[in-house]
């Protein structure tokens, strides 16, 4: 287990149960007792300390190393699934990952852009940022899943999109924009899960859909806290005082009323329990799915786009 | 005054304050090619130089008054104010930098629309002032646009928008995000209903603005040598660890990769977009 600045005292207090569990001793009795003891102790501190993170520190969990990415849903939650690969007209964007499934028998359309775990995995997958062909592909397979009449779930886990020479080059823009384009008037439902990372026009643009999710400890920002704050404050070190400002937790997101629903994750995140959070993302999935199949199609279209035209907070002077 | 001048004795400094009776203004340097041109005829030429074509940036209502037939036109969306829901507050609170745009600029928010005519042909035509806070998109921008666009849909007429912006609004922060989705549904609602939408794309055109409703013309337009781009170019910089290709992001850049139709000289775009929208409506222009 990684631990993460803030949790210094959980990994103390773990470090010294796993070395009571390494003791060979003759009173293992005893010893057990002690474990069971720290181990209370642990939960207790752990739940102190999560009960008041601050919008820096949930950023920092949200891309923690250890953190589950899309491949790791997609592996507990869906059956069956096949990935498909490519944009038809330039390449396959590892990026992004999409294919079809089956989540309880039903064949739904899985797309979500996908991290790296080693290094030679981070530079295949490009940390996350997807280039254009990614968002061409998740729109190909989007088109693709209205066609067959399946579900699209989407899982959003990125820094944002590849600012690169290539990506500007082949239409990072306009493919980020299509796909906006076109998923508001896909005639399937479409719930979208940040489970990470929701970084900026690149997370948009898998993010337009019926229900947006967000796992407790995710984030979802116009920029990224280091970039507001080397831009606004002068200084990426204010990335603590960016994020706060931005409001970019799920708590604050669903005050304002930009997200539907929060998965509570596990005890110490998702990370330490992946089996249960993956759990709690597949109900979460099943029950929005059952609300928005119940809908006839216009209806489902039409309160999309009154959602979508429902964004912004102004005054109309009279 | 420099210390020069603070040494001599008054009668002598009178000279400076001779300096100042000149009006203000009355001569600009040109930002292509530096050349010194005469203020009031660069305004005769739309503010495009006339010795190398360089196209100055330009406000959003002096954009609309250029664009638009000099009758029939009404605003839309003035009504509609920017507040600060978050409280947002970096080195300024955003509440001031709203005060502060809305003084200098006499705007309330970053984008102007309107309703009016381009040679007799009814259009919605929406500009961007890029001195609100760098034209950027908040939560007025968005709706302002989608406004305008909903009497495109009502009226089944044309719509124009003139883009020249940094991106999404940070103050705003997810709300600005979530305008670009916003306009670019109402644009998929437009298509659907066959009514065009051109998106004349100035300089600069960048970030959450680019990647929504700029690129989703029914054609592309953009002025001559404007930056276009979704990352800026010093943060591609950073991240790629190389120099840009010369003339990186700019129009002709984007011409030639496939991003947009054409490059209109903004001497040309009343002529040029009129006969598009003309064409793009079964309609005949009138001369």
């Amino acid at each position: 287990m990684r631990f993460l600045d803030f949790e210094q005292p959980i990994a103390e207090l773990e470090a010294k149960i796993e070395e009571l569990r390494n003791v060979s001793s003759d009173n293992e009795l005893n010893i057990n007792d002690e474990i069971t003891r720290l181990e209370g102790k642990s939960s207790a501190l752990i739940d102190q300390i999560f009960s008041k993170l601050n919008a820096w520190q949930i950023s920092q969990l949200a891309r923690h190393p250890q953190r589950p990415y899309t491949l790791d849903y997609i592996d507990q939650i869906f059956t069956d699934f096949e990935e498909l690969h490519g944009d038809r007209a330039y390449a396959d964007d590892a990026a992004i990952v999409g294919g079809v499934a089956r989540l309880d028998d039903k064949p739904v359309m899985v797309i979500g852009q996908q991290k790296g775990r080693d290094t030679k995995e981070k530079v295949k997958r490009n940390f996350g940022m997807p280039r254009p062909e990614g968002y061409r592909k998740a729109m190909r397979l989007m088109k693709m899943a209205e066609r067959f009449k399946m579900p699209i779930l989407t899982f959003i886990d990125t820094p944002g999109a590849y600012p690169g020479i290539g990506a500007e080059e082949r239409g990072q823009s306009e493919a980020i924009a299509r796909n906006l384009f076109v998923m508001s008037e896909l005639r399937t439902p479409i719930i979208c899960t940040v489970i990470g990372e929701g970084g900026s026009g690149g997370a948009l643009a898998i993010g337009v859909g019926d229900r947006i999710l967000m796992l407790q400890y995710s984030t979802y920002s116009v920029i990224s806290p280091e970039g507001c704050a080397s831009i606004l404050w002068k200084s990426a070190e204010k990335a603590s005082d960016a994020a706060e400002a931005l409001g970019l937790t799920s708590t604050r997101l669903r005050e304002l009323g930009l997200i539907d629903r929060i998965i509570e994750e596990p005890r110490g995140a998702a990370h330490r329990d992946p089996a249960q959070i993956a759990s709690s993302v597949k109900l979460a999935l099943l029950e929005e799915l059952e609300v928005l199949q119940g809908l006839d199609m216009e209806s489902l279209l039409k309160q999309r786009y009154e959602r979508l035209m429902g964004f912004g907070r102004y005054n109309e002077r009279s | 005054m420099n210390w020069f001048e603070k040494l001599l004795p008054t009668r002598i400094r009178t000279e400076t304050n001779t300096k100042k009776s000149i009006p203000e203004g009355l001569w600009t340097k040109c930002g292509g090619c530096s050349a010194v041109l005469y203020r009031t005829e660069l305004e005769r030429n739309s503010d495009v130089c006339m010795k190398c074509g360089h196209h100055h940036r330009i406000g959003a209502r002096r954009r609309l008054d250029l664009f638009l037939d000099e009758t029939d036109r009404e605003e839309i969306g003035a009504e509609l104010e920017p507040i600060d829901i978050l409280k947002f507050k970096d080195s300024k609170k955003y509440k001031d930098r709203l005060t502060q745009s809305q003084k200098s600029t006499e705007e309330t928010d970053a984008l102007i629309a309107m309703k009016g005519k381009l040679k007799g042909m009814p259009l919605t035509a929406v500009a961007f002032e890029f001195s609100f806070m760098g034209g950027s998109m908040g939560s007025v921008v968005g709706e302002r646009f989608v406004r305008a666009a909903n009497i495109s849909l009502e009226e089944r007429i044309p719509m124009v928008c003139f883009s020249a912006s940094g991106g999404a609004r940070m103050q705003e922060a997810l709300f600005s995000l979530m305008q670009m989705a916003k306009t670019s549904a109402v644009l998929a609602k437009m298509s659907k209903e066959g009514i065009p939408f051109i998106s004349v794309m100035t300089d600069p055109t960048m970030g959450g603005v680019s990647a929504s409703f700029a690129m989703l013309g029914d054609v592309n337009v953009a002025e001559p040598n404007a930056l276009i781009g979704f990352a800026g170019p010093r943060v591609i910089e950073q991240t790629v660890r190389e120099t840009l290709p010369e003339g990186f992001q700019r129009s002709e850049f984007l011409l030639e990769h496939g991003a947009i139709d054409m490059i209109v000289s903004r001497l040309e775009l009343r002529d040029r977009l009129a006969n598009l929208l003309a064409m793009l409506g079964n309609k005949t222009l009138q001369s």
